[in-house]
Order: C-alpha cells, then sequence, then structure tokens
C-alpha cells in the first residue's frame, strides 16, 4: 500500500512548527502504525535527514506512550485501540493521512509527535494512592471484596495514562484520567481512608496543572482505547462535592 | 576477582531470617544521610525507590520513559505467583522452591530461590493493601489459576493485565514518595555510565533525553533495575526501549555478567508476518490452561484446522509429556514446536507455526467463560491477525522473551562492584536456566519491596555518611560518555541503526536462539565484530546530540548489542550441555531432551571484562544442591 503523510514537525517547544509531507511506499497492510512509521524513518536517516521524533515503547497498547492524533483522532480511527495497535488496513490504498502530536496546554511538546506528559504524574502524587508501608499489610485474604465491585475497580484501573482523553476535549479536559483513578480506590475498602482527601486533592491538582473542565460532550470516552466509562467522571464530582461540602 | 556469594549459614528455610537478624540496620535518624540512586523503575526499580524513601534514605530514581508508569513491567499478561497455598491444593513455601529450583533446571542459587519462595506471601499481601484489583470469586476472596512447570494453582492474576496493575500499585507507592519529597524522580535519563570510585559505585552519568545534556550524579549507593536484554534478538515480546546499555556499561566498569547465554524463548507468541515488523506480540502463557496445541500429523497439510479430523492431529504436548500437558514448561514447548516446525508440520503461511486450539474447551465450558477469562487476549490476537480465535484456533511461534543471565549478584543482590546493587530482571540470581511462568513479576517485587531494602542497610551501615559530591572520576566517565556521543554522530554513514540491529537480531536466533551448536556459535564470534565495524564506519545517525535525537539514543543501545551479543555467544560455546533455555545440539538423550553435565558444568559462569578487543575471564560459582537433589527434569 502507498499513502501520503502529513506530519506535524517540530523541533523543540519554543520553535515554531509546521506540517511536513512524506510518501510512504510499499507497505504491508498488516504493519502497524509505528511500523510504517519506522520504514519512512529509516528512509530518512539513510538520507541524513532527522527522522519524526515519536514515543511508542511497548506495542501491544498498554504502556501508554504512544501519542499520536490521525486524521482529527487521537490514536485514530480504531475503536478502544492505541496507534500502536492501529494497522495500515484499516486506511485506503493512497490516502492522505495528517498526524499530529496530542495537543493540550498541559502537555507541553517535546519534538514532533511527542509531548510532555508529566503533568499526569503529579495529579497521581497528589493522592492517587493508598498510604501503605511495604510490611504494614494484612493478609490479603482477609480484605473479601464483591467480585462487582472489584471488576468496576479493574475496569476503572485499566487506564493506561496516554492522555488521548485529553486531546480529544475541546477544553483540554484531564476528568475522565482523574476520576479512573478516584473511582478505582473509591470502589474498594482499602480506599475508604483518604476517600475525599484524595478526591480534593487530585482534582485541586489538575485544575492547577491547567486542565480544563468538563462539559459533558464525551469525547474522552469515546476516544479512550480501553473504552473507560465518563459514568466514573459523575462517581468523582459527587465524591468531591460530597468532601467539599462536608469539610 | 572473588566471586563470594555470601549465602548465610544454617538449614534452608531458616537462612533469611537468620541473615536478617545478622545484618547491620542504619540508624532511623541517619537514614537520610545517605543518597541512593535506583535506575530503573519498573516493578523491582519502582517498589525498590518506594520502599527505600518509606525507610527514610534519599531516594534519586531514573528511567528514560518519560514516566515511571511506562516500564516494560507494564506489559506483562499473566500473573504472579505466590505460595498461598489458597486453594488448598497442596501448594506450600517449599513446594514453590522446588518447583522453581527444578523448573530452573538446577543452575540456579537454592537459597536465593527459597528466599523468594518466601517473601512471595508478602507481596500479594501488599499488593492487595495498595489497591492492585486483583481477580475474585463470587465470594470476595482472590482467585488462583495454574501456569507452566506447576501441578497446583498458585498463580494471582489480573485478567490478562497483571503487570499493568502489580506496576501501577508500585508506581502509585513511589509517586506517594515523590510528592512527599522523599524521592526525587529523574524521567527521560538514561544512563550512559557507572561511575567507580576507590572500587566502590559512586554515582551515574546520565544524558537528559529532551536537551542532551550530559550529567554526572554522586550517591553512596547505586541499583540498577534496567531490565532484561532480549531485544538482543530484534524481534522479541519486549517493549522496543529494552535494552542491555545500563548493565553492560557496569560490566564494563568490573561487575561481573553472569549466564548471559541464558534465554528464554516463550512458546505462545504470534508468528512473524513480515520484514518490517517491528516487534512480536505474546499470547499469555495462561491461554495453555484451556488452549490444546497441535500440529497436522501430514507434512504441509493444505486443509483448513477445522478441516483435520481428531485422528490426523497430533497434541504433541499431550503426547510427549502426559502429565504436564498442554502445561508442559517454556522450554520444552517451545522446542517442541520448533521442531515439529522442522519436521514440516508447521501451519500458516510462512509455516512457522502451531495451532492453540479452544475448540474443546468452548464446547465444555462455553463461549462466555473462554470470554470472561481471555477476552483481551482473543480480541488482541484477531486484531493483530484478522482471524477470529473463537472460530479458527490461533497459531503461535516461540519468541524470544525473557533473559534469566544478568549482572551477577551475592546474596545480598550486591554486584561484584561494593556498593552497585542489581534487582529484578536485571540480575541473573533465581531463575537458573529456564524461569518458570508468573515469576518475574514475583522476583522483581520481592527484590524492590523486601529483599535490597534490607540489604543495602548492611552496606550503608558499614561506610561513612558524610555528603558525598561529584569528583575527578565523575568527570572522567563524563567526558567518555561525551566522546562516544560525538563519535556516534560524526561517522555520517549510510545504513540505519535499525538495519543494523535487524542483522545482529537475526544472526542470533539463527545462532544463539533456541537450538545452537558449536559450529554455528563459532561462525557467529566470527560474524559479530565485523557487523561492529561496519557500523562504527557506517552508521548514520543524523542531527545533533545537543536535543532530542532517538537515532542516537538507539545507536548507543546497538553498539552496546554489538559487543555483548558477543558475550552470550562465548557464554554459548563455553557450556558444553544443555540445561533450560541453553539448548546445545550436541548434548541430548536419545529422544530429544536436553542433556545436563552436572559433573562439569554445575555452576554460574560470571564473565569479568578485562578491556576492549581482550578475551573476557570465566570465573564458576559452584552450584550446591542440598534440598532439592539433582534429578533429570522430567515433566513426563
Ligand atoms: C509481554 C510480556 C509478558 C510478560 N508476562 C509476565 C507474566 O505474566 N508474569 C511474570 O512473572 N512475568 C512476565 N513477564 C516478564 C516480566 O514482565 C519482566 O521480567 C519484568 O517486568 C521486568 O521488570 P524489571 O523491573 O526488572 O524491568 P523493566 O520493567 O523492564 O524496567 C526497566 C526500567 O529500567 C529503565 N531503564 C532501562 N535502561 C535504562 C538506562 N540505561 N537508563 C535509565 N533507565 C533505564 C526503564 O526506563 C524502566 O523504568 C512478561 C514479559 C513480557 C515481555
Amino acid at each position: 500500500m502507498n499513502f501520503t503523510l502529513h506530519v506535524w514537525r517540530q523541533k523543540n517547544v519554543d520553535s515554531p512548527g509546521q506540517m511536513v509531507i512524506y510518501p510512504a511506499r510499499d507497505i504491508s497492510p498488516d504493519s502497524s502504525f509505528i511500523e510504517m512509521i519506522d520504514v519512512v524513518n529509516s528512509g530518512l536517516a539513510e538520507k541524513g535527514e532527522d527522522p519524526i521524533a515519536y514515543e511508542a515503547d511497548c506495542l501491544e497498547g498498554i504502556c501508554g506512550c504512544c501519542s499520536m492524533t490521525i486524521n482529527g483522532i487521537p490514536h485514530g480511527p480504531g475503536r478502544g485501540a492505541t496507534t500502536c495497535q492501529l494497522h495500515m488496513r484499516s486506511f485506503q490504498d493512497g490516502e492522505h493521512i495528517y498526524i499530529e502530536p496530542f495537543r493540550s496546554a498541559a502537555f507541553p511538546l517535546v519534538k514532533d509527535l511527542m509531548v510532555d506528559r508529566s503533568s499526569f504524574d503529579r495529579i497521581i502524587q497528589a493522592g492517587g494512592f493508598i498510604s501503605v508501608n511495604t510490611g504494614g499489610a494484612q493478609d490479603a485474604n482477609s480484605i473479601p471484596i464483591p467480585k462487582d465491585d472489584a471488576d468496576l475497580a479493574f475496569d476503572a484501573a485499566q487506564c493506561i495514562g496516554c492522555g488521548a482523553c485529553v486531546a480529544g476535549c475541546k477544553n483540554g479536559a484531564a476528568m475522565l484520567f482523574t476520576a479512573a483513578k478516584v473511582a478505582q480506590l473509591a470502589r474498594l475498602p482499602q480506599g475508604q481512608p483518604e476517600r475525599y482527601r484524595r478526591v480534593v486533592h487530585m482534582v485541586e491538582t489538575m485544575d492547577n496543572e491547567g486542565f480544563g473542565s468538563c462539559t459533558n460532550q464525551y469525547e474522552c470516552e469515546a476516544v479512550c482505547p480501553k473504552e473507560i466509562s465518563v459514568r466514573y467522571i459523575a462517581e468523582m464530582n459527587r465524591d468531591y462535592i460530597k468532601a467539599k461540602l462536608c469539610k | 576477582m572473588e566471586l563470594d556469594s555470601k549465602i548465610p549459614s544454617g538449614p534452608i528455610a531458616d537462612k533469611w531470617t537468620k541473615h536478617r537478624f545478622e545484618m547491620k540496620l542504619v540508624n532511623p535518624a541517619n537514614k537520610r544521610k545517605y543518597d541512593v540512586i535506583v535506575v530503573g523503575t519498573g516493578l523491582a526499580g519502582g517498589s525498590a525507590a518506594a520502599t527505600l524513601a518509606e525507610l527514610g534514605y534519599n531516594v534519586h530514581a531514573f528511567c528514560f520513559h518519560g514516566s515511571p508508569r511506562r516500564a516494560h513491567s507494564i506489559a506483562a499478561q499473566g500473573g504472579i505467583n505466590a505460595a498461598k497455598n489458597y486453594p488448598n491444593d497442596g501448594d506450600s513455601i517449599h513446594r514453590l522452591f522446588y518447583d522453581t529450583v527444578k523448573g530452573g533446571d538446577f543452575r540456579s542459587r537454592e537459597a536465593n530461590v527459597h528466599r523468594l519462595a518466601e517473601v512471595s506471601v508478602n507481596i500479594i499481601d501488599q499488593c492487595v493493601a495498595q489497591g492492585v484489583p486483583f481477580a475474585r470469586e463470587y465470594g470476595g476472596l482472590l482467585d488462583n489459576r495454574s501456569f507452566g512447570g506447576a501441578q497446583v494453582s498458585r498463580t494471582f492474576y489480573a485478567r490478562g493485565q497483571t503487570g499493568q496493575q502489580l506496576l501501577l500499585g508500585a508506581y502509585s507507592a513511589l509517586s506517594r514518595q515523590i510528592g512527599l519529597g522523599k524521592v526525587r524522580m529523574h524521567v527521560f535519563k538514561e544512563m550512559l555510565d557507572l561511575v567507580v570510585v576507590d572500587g566502590h559505585a559512586k554515582g551515574i552519568i546520565t544524558r537528559d533525553l529532551r536537551t542532551g545534556k550530559i550529567e554526572s550524579h554522586a550517591a553512596h549507593a547505586v541499583v540498577l533495575a534496567t531490565g532484561g536484554y532480549s531485544t538482543v534478538f530484534f524481534l522479541s515480546t519486549n517493549a522496543k526501549g529494552c535494552n542491555v546499555t545500563a548493565g553492560y556499561r557496569a560490566h564494563r566498569r568490573g561487575a561481573a555478567f553472569a549466564n548471559p547465554c541464558y534465554t528464554q524463548i516463550h512458546p505462545t507468541c504470534i508468528p512473524q508476518h513480515g520484514d518490517h515488523q517491528a516487534k512480536l506480540t505474546l499470547m499469555s502463557e495462561s491461554l495453555r490452561n484451556d488452549g490444546r496445541v497441535w500440529v497436522p500429523k501430514k507434512p504441509n497439510d493444505p486443509r483448513r484446522a477445522r478441516d483435520i479430523p481428531e485422528a490426523e492431529r497430533d497434541y504433541y504436548l499431550e503426547r510427549k509429556y502426559p502429565s504436564f500437558g498442554n502445561l508442559a514448561p517454556r522450554d520444552i514447548a517451545s522446542r517442541s514446536a520448533k521442531e515439529a516446525c522442522d519436521n514440516g508440520l508447521g501451519v500458516g503461511s510462512s509455516k512457522r507455526g502451531v495451532y492453540l486450539d479452544f475448540r474443546d474447551s468452548i464446547s465444555r465450558l462455553g463461549k462466555d467463560a473462554i470470554s470472561a477469562r481471555y477476552g483481551n487476549l482473543f480480541d488482541m490476537y484477531q486484531r493483530i491477525t484478522d482471524e477470529n480465535p473463537y472460530e479458527v484456533p490461533m497459531r503461535i511461534y516461540p519468541a524470544p522473551h525473557y533473559t534469566m543471565g544478568g549482572l551477577w549478584v551475592d546474596y545480598n543482590l550486591m554486584s561484584t562492584i561494593p556498593g552497585l546493587f542489581v534487582i529484578g530482571e536485571a540480575n541473573f540470581s533465581d531463575h537458573g536456566a529456564n524461569r518458570l511462568g508468573a515469576s518475574a513479576l514475583m522476583q522483581g517485587l520481592a527484590d524492590g519491596y523486601f529483599v535490597l531494602p534490607y540489604t543495602i542497610g548492611d552496606y550503608l551501615a558499614r561506610i561513612p555518611s558524610t555528603p558525598i559530591t561529584a569528583g575527578s572520576e565523575h568527570a572522567a566517565a563524563a567526558s567518555e560518555v561525551t566522546k562516544q556521543t560525538e563519535k556516534l554522530l560524526s561517522i555520517d554513514g549510510k545504513r540505519s541503526v535499525d538495519s543494523f540491529h535487524r542483522e545482529l537480531g537475526m544472526l542470533m536466533l539463527d545462532k544463539c536462539g533456541m537450538a545452537r551448536n558449536e559450529q554455528r556459535l563459532k561462525e557467529a564470534i566470527e560474524q559479530i565484530p565485523a557487523i561492529r565495524e561496519e557500523f562504527w564506519e557506517n552508521v548514520s545517525v543524523p542531527g545533533s546530540g545537543a536535543e532530542l535525537n532517538q537515532q542516537l539514543e538507539k545507536a548507543g543501545r546497538v553498539a552496546d548489542y554489538l559487543e555483548f551479543a558477543e558475550l552470550m555467544c562465548r557464554d554459548a560455546l563455553m557450556r558444553n550441555e544443555s540445561c533450560g533455555g541453553h539448548f546445545r545440539e550436541e548434548y541430548q538423550t536419545a529422544d530429544g531432551e536436553a542433556l545436563r553435565d552436572d559433573e562439569n558444568y554445575c555452576f554460574a559462569g560470571a564473565w569479568e571484562y578485562t578491556g576492549k578487543g581482550n578475551s573476557p575471564k570465566l570465573h564458576r560459582e559452584p552450584l550446591v544442591f542440598e534440598n532439592v537433589p539433582l534429578a533429570i527434569r522430567s515433566y513426563k
């Protein structure tokens, strides 16, 4: 298959960026999107040109590194899949493909298709944990947890922290990301002691990092590669209000 | 160089308890005077950094990823072992110990493995307390399943994403300490050298991947938790960024590298499809609980799997290993698949594949039950291959997956350089010549949560706590790193870094992969230096060193692989026996099983670096089996 790529090139956060056109030729339909870019990059390197910078590591949709907006959609046309899980057979031969980084004020650009998502880490550092030191735990089976609760906690815990939810939101909100962690821990008995403290600290950090607010468009859920439900946002809001009112 | 394993005396079950009492402690008020560098924040490094900070040490953690949550541990699927015996099926610490020693084909250290089995139970408690959502039964208690090489169900799991959930647990503990200011986290920083001062590890040199800045960091001790080196084969199940650089550069500074040839080829991966493929995808071993492995009895059978009648299928694992069947250990299952394909029985367009068939379990348990167990794996398979595994059998083939070899460490997890500790997949310690499923996660967390935090204290308590700063040794190491970077950028050749990596990988898979022999290993030892030479003359690394430059990062890693691969082949050539993942064709039994030579090779082989262009020197650590008698490993 052959494609024409329009790729966002930007040296660093201080330089201006632009779309640059590259041909991608003789690509196998079974290639993944990343493998297709690697073919283009090998060609560029052999000509002594600067290859396209991008982040990707596990290539199976779990590490959360890849962060490309493809034809206007974070992670491209595949539902419930990351960029690295996208195969070229999902595109038409000869298609023009537009590739940009995940854009958000809270994700400063590093280079080309790579952004700095450490604002997500700071949200977790503010409270996305249970305070238990190593060695202080009781026997695992002394905390029975109803299977349904465990399963719901798991659904929320699947978040890979890629940031598609932010890139897909017109407000650049990180509500789905934050809510997924808040809801996971709020579902579990171990998470109760810090439940209300946690939600307040995480939401405040989220706001301070420059993420926008939620206006219920649900784009986040639509682009989430793990299909995490927006219902967790409602749960987080409920806990947040409770925490604020009871304070 | 002296190898002193420092195994405590006394009965196996008491060694760790006794040793914990005998080790020196650092007074709580003094702990903050010690700086500890932890390189790598996967399961091993993340858990270690968090625990050390909880204890009060000053921790500086590094990873080349943009966040500690992105380490390769995140990709582990199947589960983690622990001797909890919740299912009441006969498990015990001793049985987990026994299975792991036997699974490692008697090439691991008994005392380490026993300690691993002991602390396995604490890991599960710790993770549950952190909120890790393990699979549960309707009664609310934890669920277990079985994995290869065991006849009990001792594997805890979180759907097909156990590694993700465990890593996020460790990451949350680490994040808490970062938030409290007790860990300084350095992301996007790659360690490119170890600094040794007066024979002790005292810091590292890093390159900031965003700005290209070369920086020196000083500390009282250094912990490497930098993962495995399966990507020496180019195509493997590992994440693209996995590499041997940190370990290899420490090796050049004096740390012995043990058993580099012990690599694990995992039996259940999706077969390769084309020339541009960047990695191979693992299908979790847990699938072998319900899937049956078979090939057609007739070579080049053109029929579709469904049209081949029962009598014309060879369920070869069930036939050859009736007591373990489809759950035979990895090395054995992989070799059997290769053998079937070598005999022309392979399936799929490349003929390098065997079937993993769920037809019988779907008719026995129903599609829903199978989907609840493996839904995400089935989806992943379908997404990659465009085939529906509920309808047609999966096609699988072995792929490089895990490296048992690593930097040599003593019982305290300290390398041959005092003050340099190595944990997780990066060390050689617990799996011998073959790792059993679900035991890498166990080892990484055992090292990080429960072993290193004790043993590092014993080292620190013996050295002064005076503040430590970068000195002339740091400056010298930093300037060497800068020189190598400049050299790579100045070659201005014609071939991409990947093309060299691919060439090396194919050579290694062919000559130092699932089956090895003297002649092919000797050929590899001749051919690798030639590739290396061409690399240093003809590699193309565009751009500059003063910015994000991913080709430069890769070039540094491939340069190390081009040296390290030779060490692997030398190790494989030295070991004139077959054991676990190391299969030498010359040494096999009449029915094709691995033939160990306990008389001559019952040792861990630790290699000392002797300078550029010189042959490495072998040191032997004898392995003594007092509790699990040396025996032929049989799964029949
Ligand atoms: C697909 C797959 C599935 C698996 N499934 C299972 C399973 O079900 N059960 C099981 O027990 N095991 C499993 N394993 C094995 C297991 O996941 C790994 O062995 C284990 O997670 C390794 O953990 P680690 O902490 O040692 O290293 P890693 O998780 O690889 O972490 C390495 C860390 O080091 C950093 N690093 C590396 N080099 C440098 C450098 N030079 N400078 C700075 N930082 C550096 C990286 O950024 C990273 O943070 C699986 C492996 C794979 C590939």
